[in-house]
């Protein structure tokens, strides 16, 4: 039972999940973050089988690096997402698939573009401006064809995903608590969504470690961004 | 007895040298010239292609009149002898052994498209020099196995780099270039490229001074597409995707001829002397019209 949602905007992508961990009708866990950093401008929520969405995520991860350190730059996000699909489709065909539904978002350094896909476990492949997954599809989708539109800026895109959060604790019967990104041309960056301005916060953050200490060329898996709430 | 031979034909001699390696360099130090030189609107590239005979047919041939075109029309009438299509964005000029290098376009062609495959995008240039590289290399370590005897020049765009001119060697090094040769004379030739090459070279400088340095390093006194393979890398002017073009026998002739360098055939330039028409390139227009 999860529920994930992501928006693009002018020059970032959004990604918000649901951080809930249990089966059946029994919650374990409240603050699951299930957002992984894939890249230093690409990051992915994964939703399913709750082994096979960390497994993924991690093989997804690792294999993005290998590629970066090999190459020397990091795989965009338009053949980041192809990749991952080939792995889907492939995985779908074998005697263990992977049960995981992912949106993968991501800022485009070379081309100076955001990106978002929506990839489902069956080895769909979507490129779309604003997507979501899990039972939050039913009540959220409405709401970002009303809110959403080309180019919006941080700010307005964050009120919408907020709007989506309102919609999913008014709407759907379990309880979700959510942890969101923003991935931009500077990286992946955690916001918190119960903050007055998160998007205030974060330009501060980004205007502090600017000139001093850029971001690391090769993300380590669990340094940055994302703390479990 | 032979065996011990045979079988370590990739092993370092008591000096430290690895004579196949060198001996594979010797050998396209013999083919005919390939030179490329980068500017930032695009890449020239030429090739020389050595006259075989007059018996030779070449009429069904690559290289033959079909030959060269545009974008996808690179694809159709393909290259000649020397210069190959590797991948939408990716040129090749080859020195040395023929055969070998047949085998190397169709493993970079292979290895492009498994790029494509896995990532649905046009494969990064150095990737794919990487690539063959990586299998020449191979070749010079492994015993009972000579060294590929090919050196490229490969020109191509990507997004993460732009415009990228690299040259490969049969050991398996690559490196990045403004303006490089290979094959014969390309001693000569690369120190001619050092002299004039610019930093802020427009295309047609860069295949004005492709082609130059070519007729100054080639014997013969003038250039034609009979003798020569010609062709460029840019981007396409509305899409800004990488627009390969594989110069067609016509063109080419028609491209030296306005730099002056030739363009007619060979009886013609005899005749057009002959008469009176001096060695200038006015005269060699009229005679191929």
């Amino acid at each position: 039972m999860e529920c994930a949602f992501a928006i693009t905007g002018k020059d970032f992508v959004l990604i918000a999940s649901d951080m809930s961990a249990g089966r059946s009708i029994i919650q374990m866990k409240s603050n699951e973050n299930k957002i992984t950093p894939v890249g230093p401008n690409l990051a992915m929520a994964c939703g399913g089988e709750p082994g096979d969405t960390s497994r993924f995520a991690d093989y997804v991860d690792r294999n993005l690096r290998l590629y970066h350190i090999r190459n020397n730059f990091p795989l965009p996000p338009p053949s980041a997402a192809s990749w991952v699909r080939r792995i889907l489709a492939e995985s779908i065909r074998s005697r263990s698939p992977y049960a995981v539904n992912v949106l993968l978002g991501g800022f485009d350094t070379t081309t100076s573009k955001p990106h978002l896909y929506w990839l489902d476990y069956l080895g769909t492949k979507a490129d779309i401006p604003y997507a979501a997954q899990g039972v939050g599809m039913y009540v959220t989708l409405s709401t970002m064809d009303k809110w959403w539109y080309e180019n919006i800026e941080r700010r307005e895109a964050l009120d919408v995903l907020n709007k989506c959060v309102d919609e999913v604790k008014k709407r759907v019967t379990i309880k979700f608590d959510f942890n969101c990104v923003l991935i931009d041309k500077d990286g992946v960056h955690s916001l918190d969504l119960k903050s007055q301005d998160p998007i205030a916060e974060l330009e501060a953050k980004v205007a502090a470690m600017k000139p001093s200490d850029p971001e690391p060329i090769i993300p380590s898996s669990d340094a940055p961004a994302i703390a479990a709430a | 007895m032979a065996r011990r031979y045979d079988s370590r034909t990739t092993i370092f001699s008591p000096e430290g040298r690895l004579y196949q390696v060198e001996y594979a360099m010797e050998a396209i130090s013999h083919a005919g010239t390939v030179l490329a030189v980068l500017s930032k609107e695009g890449i020239a590239i030429a090739a020389e292609k050595k006259v075989t005979g007059k018996l030779l047919d070449l009429s069904l041939a690559p290289g033959g009149e079909g030959m060269g075109g545009e974008g996808a029309e690179a694809w159709m009438g393909g290259g000649g002898e020397k210069i190959f299509l590797l991948n939408n964005n990716i040129l090749a000029g080859l020195a040395g052994i023929t055969s070998d290098a047949n085998s190397l376009v169709n493993f970079a062609r292979n290895r492009a498209q498994q790029y494509l495959f896995s990532y649905n995008e046009d494969i990064p240039v150095e990737l794919l020099v990487q690539r063959l590289c990586d299998m020449k290399q191979g070749y010079t370590q492994f015993g009972g196995l000579r060294p590929f005897g090919v050196s490229l020049i490969y020109i191509g765009w990507d997004a993460l780099y732009g415009f990228q001119l690299y040259q490969s060697d049969p050991s398996g090094n690559y490196s990045g270039w403004k303006a490089t040769c290979i094959g014969a004379n390309h001693s000569s030739a690369t120190s001619l490229l050092k002299q004039d090459y610019k930093d802020d070279l427009s295309l047609e400088d860069a295949k004005s001074l492709c082609l130059k340095t070519m007729s100054k390093t080639m014997d013969s006194i003038k250039l034609s597409s009979e003798k020569l393979e010609f062709a460029t890398m840019t981007l396409h002017p509305e899409t800004g995707q990488p627009l390969a073009k594989i110069y067609r026998p016509s063109e080419l002739d028609e491209l030296l001829r306005t730099l002056e360098l030739g363009g007619t055939k060979e009886e013609q330039i005899g005749v057009g002397e002959g008469t009176g028409g001096g060695g200038g390139g006015e005269g060699n227009v009229a005679m191929s019209t």
